[in-house]
Protein backbone atom coordinates (compact mmCIF):
# COMPACT_ATOMS: atom_id res chain seq x y z
CA UNK A 1 0.00 0.00 0.00
CA UNK A 2 1.39 3.38 -0.93
CA UNK A 3 1.21 6.17 1.60
CA UNK A 4 -0.31 9.55 0.83
CA UNK A 5 2.46 12.04 0.01
CA UNK A 6 3.23 14.54 2.78
CA UNK A 7 3.01 17.34 0.27
CA UNK A 8 1.78 17.74 -3.29
CA UNK A 9 1.85 20.94 -5.33
CA UNK A 10 0.49 20.85 -8.85
CA UNK A 11 1.15 23.37 -11.56
CA UNK A 12 1.62 26.41 -9.34
CA UNK A 13 1.45 29.75 -11.12
CA UNK A 14 2.05 33.04 -9.34
CA UNK A 15 1.78 36.56 -10.68
CA UNK A 16 3.00 39.69 -8.94
CA UNK A 17 1.01 42.25 -10.91
CA UNK A 18 1.71 41.51 -14.56
CA UNK A 19 4.94 39.68 -13.77
CA UNK A 20 4.69 35.89 -13.76
CA UNK A 21 7.08 34.67 -11.07
CA UNK A 22 6.05 31.01 -11.17
CA UNK A 23 5.08 29.50 -14.50
CA UNK A 24 3.78 26.10 -13.49
CA UNK A 25 5.88 24.38 -10.83
CA UNK A 26 4.96 21.04 -9.26
CA UNK A 27 6.41 19.07 -6.38
CA UNK A 28 5.65 15.85 -4.54
CA UNK A 29 7.30 15.11 -1.21
CA UNK A 30 6.94 11.68 0.35
CA UNK A 31 7.11 11.37 4.11
CA UNK A 32 10.73 11.57 5.29
CA UNK A 33 11.98 13.06 2.06
CA UNK A 34 14.38 16.00 1.94
CA UNK A 35 13.97 18.20 -1.12
CA UNK A 36 16.29 21.09 -1.87
CA UNK A 37 15.45 23.93 -4.22
CA UNK A 38 18.33 25.78 -5.79
CA UNK A 39 18.55 28.56 -8.31
CA UNK A 40 19.67 32.14 -8.62
CA UNK A 41 17.78 34.92 -6.86
CA UNK A 42 14.62 35.79 -8.75
CA UNK A 43 14.20 32.21 -9.95
CA UNK A 44 10.99 31.91 -7.88
CA UNK A 45 12.21 29.28 -5.43
CA UNK A 46 11.35 31.26 -2.27
CA UNK A 47 7.98 32.29 -3.69
CA UNK A 48 7.24 28.65 -4.45
CA UNK A 49 8.16 27.64 -0.90
CA UNK A 50 5.91 30.37 0.49
CA UNK A 51 3.03 29.09 -1.64
CA UNK A 52 3.13 25.82 0.31
CA UNK A 53 1.85 27.47 3.50
CA UNK A 54 -0.08 30.21 1.71
CA UNK A 55 2.16 33.08 2.80
CA UNK A 56 1.95 33.74 -0.92
CA UNK A 57 -1.38 32.86 -2.48
CA UNK A 58 -0.83 30.98 -5.76
CA UNK A 59 -2.64 32.57 -8.70
CA UNK A 60 -3.53 29.05 -9.81
CA UNK A 61 -2.58 25.47 -9.03
CA UNK A 62 -3.28 22.94 -6.30
CA UNK A 63 -1.72 22.55 -2.87
CA UNK A 64 -2.35 19.33 -0.93
CA UNK A 65 -0.98 18.67 2.52
CA UNK A 66 -1.13 15.00 3.44
CA UNK A 67 -3.84 14.55 0.85
CA UNK A 68 -5.95 17.48 2.07
CA UNK A 69 -6.56 20.00 -0.71
CA UNK A 70 -6.49 23.67 0.27
CA UNK A 71 -9.76 25.00 -1.11
CA UNK A 72 -9.50 28.21 -3.12
CA UNK A 73 -12.06 30.69 -4.47
CA UNK A 74 -12.19 33.95 -6.41
CA UNK A 75 -12.83 37.20 -4.57
CA UNK A 76 -14.90 40.02 -6.07
CA UNK A 77 -11.95 41.54 -7.93
CA UNK A 78 -11.12 38.17 -9.42
CA UNK A 79 -8.11 37.33 -7.23
CA UNK A 80 -7.65 33.78 -6.05
CA UNK A 81 -7.88 33.52 -2.27
CA UNK A 82 -8.29 30.62 0.16
CA UNK A 83 -11.95 29.72 0.51
CA UNK A 84 -11.68 28.94 4.20
CA UNK A 85 -9.26 30.89 6.40
CA UNK A 86 -9.77 28.35 9.18
CA UNK A 87 -8.59 25.53 6.94
CA UNK A 88 -5.44 27.47 6.06
CA UNK A 89 -4.75 28.14 9.75
CA UNK A 90 -5.28 24.47 10.57
CA UNK A 91 -2.93 23.35 7.80
CA UNK A 92 -0.28 25.93 8.68
CA UNK A 93 -0.25 24.56 12.22
CA UNK A 94 0.84 21.19 10.78
CA UNK A 95 3.70 22.74 8.83
CA UNK A 96 6.46 24.90 10.18
CA UNK A 97 8.76 27.43 8.67
CA UNK A 98 12.30 28.62 9.29
CA UNK A 99 12.93 32.08 7.83
CA UNK A 100 16.01 33.68 6.35
CA UNK A 101 15.93 36.49 8.91
CA UNK A 102 14.88 34.14 11.75
CA UNK A 103 11.71 36.15 12.62
CA UNK A 104 11.86 35.06 16.24
CA UNK A 105 9.33 37.12 18.19
CA UNK A 106 11.56 39.83 19.56
CA UNK A 107 9.47 40.62 22.66
CA UNK A 108 9.52 37.04 23.91
CA UNK A 109 12.35 35.07 25.47
CA UNK A 110 13.77 32.13 23.55
CA UNK A 111 11.75 29.70 25.66
CA UNK A 112 8.54 31.71 25.15
CA UNK A 113 9.18 31.76 21.39
CA UNK A 114 9.27 28.00 21.36
CA UNK A 115 6.22 27.41 23.58
CA UNK A 116 4.07 30.09 21.89
CA UNK A 117 2.53 28.04 19.07
CA UNK A 118 2.24 24.80 21.08
CA UNK A 119 0.37 26.59 23.90
CA UNK A 120 -1.75 29.09 21.97
CA UNK A 121 -2.34 27.31 18.66
CA UNK A 122 -2.10 23.62 19.50
CA UNK A 123 -3.51 24.11 23.04
CA UNK A 124 -0.91 21.90 24.65
CA UNK A 125 -0.80 22.30 28.47
CA UNK A 126 1.79 24.89 29.48
CA UNK A 127 3.86 22.61 31.67
CA UNK A 128 4.11 19.97 28.98
CA UNK A 129 5.01 22.60 26.33
CA UNK A 130 7.80 24.00 28.50
CA UNK A 131 9.26 20.54 29.12
CA UNK A 132 9.21 19.77 25.41
CA UNK A 133 10.75 23.17 24.61
CA UNK A 134 13.58 22.67 27.07
CA UNK A 135 14.30 19.31 25.54
CA UNK A 136 14.45 20.89 22.06
CA UNK A 137 16.72 23.68 23.28
CA UNK A 138 19.13 21.06 24.55
CA UNK A 139 18.94 19.32 21.21
CA UNK A 140 19.91 22.47 19.27
CA UNK A 141 22.49 23.36 21.91
CA UNK A 142 21.18 26.64 23.35
CA UNK A 143 19.47 25.46 26.53
CA UNK A 144 21.48 27.89 28.66
CA UNK A 145 20.13 30.79 26.56
CA UNK A 146 16.45 29.96 27.13
CA UNK A 147 15.71 33.11 29.17
CA UNK A 148 17.50 35.50 26.81
CA UNK A 149 15.74 37.65 24.26
CA UNK A 150 16.46 36.95 20.56
CA UNK A 151 18.31 40.25 20.19
CA UNK A 152 20.87 39.09 22.74
CA UNK A 153 21.89 36.02 20.71
CA UNK A 154 24.18 35.54 17.73
CA UNK A 155 22.60 34.90 14.34
CA UNK A 156 23.53 31.23 14.48
CA UNK A 157 21.99 30.84 17.92
CA UNK A 158 18.84 32.66 16.79
CA UNK A 159 18.45 30.39 13.80
CA UNK A 160 18.94 27.31 15.97
CA UNK A 161 16.25 28.69 18.30
CA UNK A 162 14.02 29.20 15.26
CA UNK A 163 14.57 25.56 14.29
CA UNK A 164 13.62 24.53 17.84
CA UNK A 165 10.46 26.64 17.45
CA UNK A 166 9.73 24.85 14.18
CA UNK A 167 10.22 21.43 15.81
CA UNK A 168 8.02 22.28 18.80
CA UNK A 169 4.83 21.98 16.74
CA UNK A 170 5.85 18.47 15.67
CA UNK A 171 5.36 19.43 12.01
CA UNK A 172 4.52 17.04 9.20
CA UNK A 173 6.70 19.10 6.88
CA UNK A 174 9.40 21.66 7.70
CA UNK A 175 9.95 24.53 5.29
CA UNK A 176 13.33 26.28 5.25
CA UNK A 177 13.61 29.59 3.40
CA UNK A 178 17.34 30.24 2.87
CA UNK A 179 18.07 29.50 6.54
CA UNK A 180 21.77 30.36 6.38
CA UNK A 181 21.77 33.29 3.96
CA UNK A 182 21.65 35.97 6.67
CA UNK A 183 24.42 34.39 8.76
CA UNK A 184 28.08 35.28 9.06
CA UNK A 185 30.09 32.59 7.28
CA UNK A 186 31.56 31.18 10.50
CA UNK A 187 28.04 30.62 11.92
CA UNK A 188 26.64 28.74 8.92
CA UNK A 189 28.11 25.41 10.00
CA UNK A 190 26.31 25.18 13.34
CA UNK A 191 22.91 25.67 11.68
CA UNK A 192 23.63 23.22 8.86
CA UNK A 193 24.69 20.63 11.42
CA UNK A 194 21.34 20.86 13.22
CA UNK A 195 19.51 20.56 9.89
CA UNK A 196 21.68 17.62 8.92
CA UNK A 197 20.65 15.82 12.12
CA UNK A 198 16.98 16.49 11.36
CA UNK A 199 17.35 15.00 7.89
CA UNK A 200 18.92 11.89 9.39
CA UNK A 201 16.01 11.56 11.83
CA UNK A 202 13.68 11.25 8.85
CA UNK A 203 12.02 14.68 9.01
CA UNK A 204 10.24 15.77 5.84
CA UNK A 205 12.00 18.95 4.77
CA UNK A 206 11.73 21.37 1.87
CA UNK A 207 14.81 23.59 1.77
CA UNK A 208 15.54 26.65 -0.32
CA UNK A 209 19.28 27.10 -0.12
CA UNK A 210 22.44 28.47 -1.66
CA UNK A 211 24.59 25.90 0.18
CA UNK A 212 25.34 23.49 -2.66
CA UNK A 213 27.51 21.09 -0.67
CA UNK A 214 24.80 20.83 1.96
CA UNK A 215 22.05 20.29 -0.63
CA UNK A 216 24.14 17.52 -2.19
CA UNK A 217 24.76 15.81 1.16
CA UNK A 218 21.30 15.83 2.73
CA UNK A 219 18.75 15.85 -0.09
CA UNK A 220 16.94 12.94 -1.71
CA UNK A 221 15.87 15.19 -4.50
CA UNK A 222 17.07 18.52 -5.87
CA UNK A 223 15.08 20.99 -7.95
CA UNK A 224 16.82 23.66 -9.99
CA UNK A 225 14.52 26.59 -10.69
CA UNK A 226 15.17 29.12 -13.40
CA UNK A 227 12.85 32.01 -14.30
CA UNK A 228 9.82 30.47 -12.65
CA UNK A 229 10.22 26.97 -14.06
CA UNK A 230 11.94 23.78 -13.01
CA UNK A 231 14.87 23.73 -15.40
CA UNK A 232 16.21 20.45 -14.10
CA UNK A 233 15.59 18.07 -11.20
CA UNK A 234 16.69 14.71 -9.91
CA UNK A 235 18.80 12.94 -7.30
CA UNK A 236 21.67 15.15 -6.07
CA UNK A 237 24.41 12.80 -7.29
CA UNK A 238 23.22 13.14 -10.88
CA UNK A 239 22.32 16.78 -10.76
CA UNK A 240 25.56 17.99 -9.26
CA UNK A 241 27.98 15.66 -11.03
CA UNK A 242 26.33 15.51 -14.41
CA UNK A 243 24.10 18.56 -15.04
CA UNK A 244 22.18 18.19 -18.28
CA UNK A 245 21.16 21.75 -19.01
CA UNK A 246 23.48 24.58 -19.84
CA UNK A 247 21.64 26.73 -17.28
CA UNK A 248 22.50 24.39 -14.43
CA UNK A 249 26.07 23.94 -15.62
CA UNK A 250 26.47 27.70 -15.63
CA UNK A 251 24.76 28.07 -12.23
CA UNK A 252 26.90 25.40 -10.59
CA UNK A 253 30.13 26.78 -12.02
CA UNK A 254 29.41 30.17 -10.42
CA UNK A 255 28.01 28.79 -7.16
CA UNK A 256 30.92 26.63 -6.07
CA UNK B 1 -4.53 74.83 54.77
CA UNK B 2 -5.37 76.67 51.56
CA UNK B 3 -8.48 78.14 53.12
CA UNK B 4 -11.07 76.56 50.84
CA UNK B 5 -14.00 77.81 52.93
CA UNK B 6 -15.56 74.37 53.26
CA UNK B 7 -15.44 73.66 49.51
CA UNK B 8 -12.90 70.81 50.00
CA UNK B 9 -15.45 68.03 49.58
CA UNK B 10 -16.91 69.72 46.53
CA UNK B 11 -13.51 70.05 44.87
CA UNK B 12 -12.61 66.45 45.68
CA UNK B 13 -15.84 65.20 44.13
CA UNK B 14 -15.09 67.36 41.07
CA UNK B 15 -11.59 65.93 40.90
CA UNK B 16 -13.14 62.45 40.93
CA UNK B 17 -15.48 63.39 38.07
CA UNK B 18 -12.53 64.76 36.08
CA UNK B 19 -10.64 61.50 36.57
CA UNK B 20 -13.68 59.44 35.55
CA UNK B 21 -14.22 61.53 32.43
CA UNK B 22 -10.55 61.29 31.52
CA UNK B 23 -10.23 57.53 32.01
CA UNK B 24 -13.51 56.73 30.24
CA UNK B 25 -12.58 58.97 27.30
CA UNK B 26 -9.14 57.36 27.19
CA UNK B 27 -10.70 53.93 26.90
CA UNK B 28 -12.93 55.02 24.01
CA UNK B 29 -10.09 56.84 22.25
CA UNK B 30 -7.76 53.83 22.47
CA UNK B 31 -10.37 51.44 21.06
CA UNK B 32 -11.30 53.91 18.30
CA UNK B 33 -7.64 54.68 17.70
CA UNK B 34 -6.58 51.06 17.20
CA UNK B 35 -9.59 50.29 15.00
CA UNK B 36 -8.96 53.40 12.88
CA UNK B 37 -5.25 52.67 12.59
CA UNK B 38 -6.03 49.14 11.39
CA UNK B 39 -8.65 50.56 8.99
CA UNK B 40 -6.17 53.05 7.54
CA UNK B 41 -3.60 50.28 7.05
CA UNK B 42 -6.12 47.82 5.62
CA UNK B 43 -6.26 46.68 2.00
CA UNK B 44 -9.97 47.50 1.77
CA UNK B 45 -10.45 50.93 0.18
CA UNK B 46 -13.75 51.84 1.95
CA UNK B 47 -12.11 51.27 5.36
CA UNK B 48 -9.13 53.44 4.39
CA UNK B 49 -11.42 56.22 3.19
CA UNK B 50 -13.51 56.21 6.38
CA UNK B 51 -10.37 56.19 8.55
CA UNK B 52 -8.75 59.03 6.63
CA UNK B 53 -11.94 61.10 6.66
CA UNK B 54 -12.29 60.69 10.42
CA UNK B 55 -8.71 61.62 11.30
CA UNK B 56 -8.58 64.50 8.83
CA UNK B 57 -11.84 66.14 9.93
CA UNK B 58 -11.40 65.67 13.67
CA UNK B 59 -7.80 66.82 13.79
CA UNK B 60 -8.63 69.87 11.71
CA UNK B 61 -11.24 71.38 14.05
CA UNK B 62 -10.61 72.98 17.47
CA UNK B 63 -11.61 70.75 20.40
CA UNK B 64 -13.87 73.41 21.89
CA UNK B 65 -15.81 73.88 18.67
CA UNK B 66 -16.17 70.12 18.22
CA UNK B 67 -17.28 69.71 21.81
CA UNK B 68 -20.07 72.28 21.41
CA UNK B 69 -20.98 70.95 17.99
CA UNK B 70 -21.23 67.34 19.11
CA UNK B 71 -22.95 68.20 22.40
CA UNK B 72 -25.63 70.49 20.99
CA UNK B 73 -25.77 68.76 17.63
CA UNK B 74 -26.02 65.39 19.35
CA UNK B 75 -28.77 66.75 21.58
CA UNK B 76 -30.72 67.92 18.54
CA UNK B 77 -30.14 64.69 16.68
CA UNK B 78 -31.35 62.58 19.59
CA UNK B 79 -34.51 64.65 19.86
CA UNK B 80 -35.19 64.68 16.14
CA UNK B 81 -34.87 60.91 16.08
CA UNK B 82 -37.03 60.57 19.21
CA UNK B 83 -39.70 62.80 17.69
CA UNK B 84 -39.70 60.89 14.41
CA UNK B 85 -40.48 57.68 16.24
CA UNK B 86 -43.30 59.42 18.10
CA UNK B 87 -41.59 60.25 21.42
CA UNK B 88 -42.94 63.62 22.60
CA UNK B 89 -40.90 64.62 25.65
CA UNK B 90 -37.66 66.58 25.31
CA UNK B 91 -34.63 64.38 26.04
CA UNK B 92 -31.69 65.83 27.94
CA UNK B 93 -28.45 64.14 26.99
CA UNK B 94 -26.50 63.17 30.08
CA UNK B 95 -23.52 65.59 30.10
CA UNK B 96 -21.15 62.93 31.47
CA UNK B 97 -21.90 60.57 28.58
CA UNK B 98 -21.85 63.44 26.09
CA UNK B 99 -18.51 64.68 27.39
CA UNK B 100 -16.91 61.26 27.43
CA UNK B 101 -18.12 60.39 23.94
CA UNK B 102 -16.98 63.73 22.55
CA UNK B 103 -13.50 63.63 24.07
CA UNK B 104 -13.12 59.95 23.23
CA UNK B 105 -14.17 60.65 19.66
CA UNK B 106 -11.73 63.57 19.30
CA UNK B 107 -8.76 61.78 20.81
CA UNK B 108 -9.52 58.59 18.91
CA UNK B 109 -8.27 60.47 15.84
CA UNK B 110 -4.99 61.42 17.50
CA UNK B 111 -4.54 57.94 18.94
CA UNK B 112 -5.18 56.50 15.46
CA UNK B 113 -2.16 58.33 14.06
CA UNK B 114 0.00 57.30 17.01
CA UNK B 115 -1.01 53.65 16.64
CA UNK B 116 -0.70 53.71 12.85
CA UNK B 117 2.90 54.83 13.12
CA UNK B 118 3.54 52.21 15.81
CA UNK B 119 2.04 49.40 13.74
CA UNK B 120 4.13 50.39 10.73
CA UNK B 121 7.24 50.24 12.90
CA UNK B 122 6.67 46.53 13.64
CA UNK B 123 8.66 44.23 11.36
CA UNK B 124 6.32 42.38 8.96
CA UNK B 125 8.38 39.22 9.45
CA UNK B 126 7.18 39.09 13.07
CA UNK B 127 3.56 38.88 11.92
CA UNK B 128 4.40 36.52 9.08
CA UNK B 129 5.96 34.10 11.56
CA UNK B 130 2.67 34.18 13.48
CA UNK B 131 0.75 33.34 10.32
CA UNK B 132 3.16 30.56 9.39
CA UNK B 133 2.47 28.88 12.73
CA UNK B 134 -1.29 28.87 12.20
CA UNK B 135 -2.22 31.81 14.43
CA UNK B 136 -5.57 33.51 13.85
CA UNK B 137 -5.53 37.27 13.07
CA UNK B 138 -6.82 37.99 16.57
CA UNK B 139 -4.11 35.85 18.18
CA UNK B 140 -1.45 37.59 16.07
CA UNK B 141 -2.79 40.96 17.20
CA UNK B 142 -2.96 40.00 20.86
CA UNK B 143 0.29 38.07 21.18
CA UNK B 144 2.60 39.76 18.66
CA UNK B 145 1.39 43.03 17.13
CA UNK B 146 -0.01 44.71 20.25
CA UNK B 147 2.94 44.04 22.59
CA UNK B 148 5.41 45.07 19.89
CA UNK B 149 3.57 48.19 18.73
CA UNK B 150 3.13 49.47 22.28
CA UNK B 151 6.84 50.13 22.59
CA UNK B 152 6.64 52.45 19.60
CA UNK B 153 3.24 53.88 20.56
CA UNK B 154 3.95 54.83 24.18
CA UNK B 155 5.71 58.19 23.72
CA UNK B 156 2.91 59.48 21.46
CA UNK B 157 0.27 57.78 23.57
CA UNK B 158 1.61 59.53 26.69
CA UNK B 159 1.42 62.88 24.94
CA UNK B 160 -2.15 62.25 23.83
CA UNK B 161 -3.16 61.19 27.32
CA UNK B 162 -1.75 64.33 28.95
CA UNK B 163 -3.52 66.57 26.42
CA UNK B 164 -6.71 64.53 26.84
CA UNK B 165 -6.54 64.90 30.62
CA UNK B 166 -6.32 68.67 30.29
CA UNK B 167 -9.04 68.76 27.64
CA UNK B 168 -11.49 67.42 30.23
CA UNK B 169 -11.57 71.00 31.56
CA UNK B 170 -13.79 71.76 28.57
CA UNK B 171 -16.62 69.58 29.91
CA UNK B 172 -17.30 72.33 32.44
CA UNK B 173 -18.82 74.42 29.64
CA UNK B 174 -21.45 71.79 28.89
CA UNK B 175 -22.42 71.78 32.53
CA UNK B 176 -20.63 68.73 33.87
CA UNK B 177 -19.66 69.09 37.54
CA UNK B 178 -15.97 68.42 37.09
CA UNK B 179 -13.37 70.11 39.23
CA UNK B 180 -13.04 73.12 36.93
CA UNK B 181 -16.79 73.73 37.18
CA UNK B 182 -16.64 73.27 40.97
CA UNK B 183 -13.81 75.82 41.16
CA UNK B 184 -15.85 78.23 39.04
CA UNK B 185 -18.81 77.92 41.39
CA UNK B 186 -16.69 78.19 44.52
CA UNK B 187 -14.75 81.22 43.32
CA UNK B 188 -17.99 82.87 42.27
CA UNK B 189 -19.50 82.69 45.72
CA UNK B 190 -16.31 83.38 47.72
CA UNK B 191 -14.75 85.97 45.38
CA UNK B 192 -11.43 84.12 45.67
CA UNK B 193 -10.80 82.77 42.16
CA UNK B 194 -7.05 82.45 42.64
CA UNK B 195 -7.39 80.05 45.58
CA UNK B 196 -9.68 77.66 43.76
CA UNK B 197 -8.04 77.72 40.35
CA UNK B 198 -4.68 77.25 42.06
CA UNK B 199 -6.09 74.18 43.83
CA UNK B 200 -7.28 72.87 40.46
CA UNK B 201 -3.79 73.44 39.03
CA UNK B 202 -2.28 71.37 41.82
CA UNK B 203 -4.71 68.51 41.27
CA UNK B 204 -4.01 68.50 37.51
CA UNK B 205 -0.29 68.49 38.27
CA UNK B 206 -0.78 65.57 40.63
CA UNK B 207 -2.65 63.63 37.92
CA UNK B 208 -0.08 64.38 35.25
CA UNK B 209 2.88 63.56 37.50
CA UNK B 210 1.42 60.19 38.45
CA UNK B 211 0.67 59.59 34.75
CA UNK B 212 4.24 60.32 33.75
CA UNK B 213 5.56 57.91 36.37
CA UNK B 214 3.21 55.19 35.15
CA UNK B 215 4.16 55.87 31.52
CA UNK B 216 7.85 55.57 32.35
CA UNK B 217 7.15 52.25 34.01
CA UNK B 218 5.16 51.09 30.97
CA UNK B 219 7.95 52.11 28.60
CA UNK B 220 10.41 50.04 30.58
CA UNK B 221 7.97 47.14 30.62
CA UNK B 222 7.37 47.12 26.86
CA UNK B 223 11.05 47.69 26.07
CA UNK B 224 12.35 44.88 28.28
CA UNK B 225 13.48 42.83 25.28
CA UNK B 226 15.56 45.66 23.81
CA UNK B 227 16.91 47.26 26.98
CA UNK B 228 20.68 47.46 27.16
CA UNK B 229 21.25 46.34 30.73
CA UNK B 230 19.16 43.13 30.53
Amino acid sequence: MTEVPALELEDIHKYFGAHEVLKGVSLTAEKGEVISMIGSSGSGKSTFLRCINMLEIPTSGLVKVHGELIEMKQDRSGNTIPADAKQVERIRARLSMVFQSFNLWSHMTILQNITEAPIHVLKIPKKQAIEAAEHLLQKVGIYERRDYYPGQLSGGQQQRAAIARALAVDPEVMLFDEPTSALDPELVGEVLKVMHDLAEEGRTMIIVTHEMAFARDVSNHVMFLHQGLIAEQGPPQELFTNPQTERLQQFLSTSY
Amino acid sequence: MLGLHGYEASLVSGAWVTLQVALSSLFISVVLGILTALAKLSKATPLRVIGTLYTTVIRGIPDLVLMLLIFYGGQMLVNVIAESVGYEEYIDVNPFIAGVLTIGFIFGAYMAETFRGAIMAVDQGQLEAGKAYGMTPWLIFRRILFPQMMRHALPGFGNNWLVLLKTTALVAIIGLEDMVRKAQLASGSTQEPFTFYFAVCLIFLLYTTVSILLLNWAERHFSASVSREA
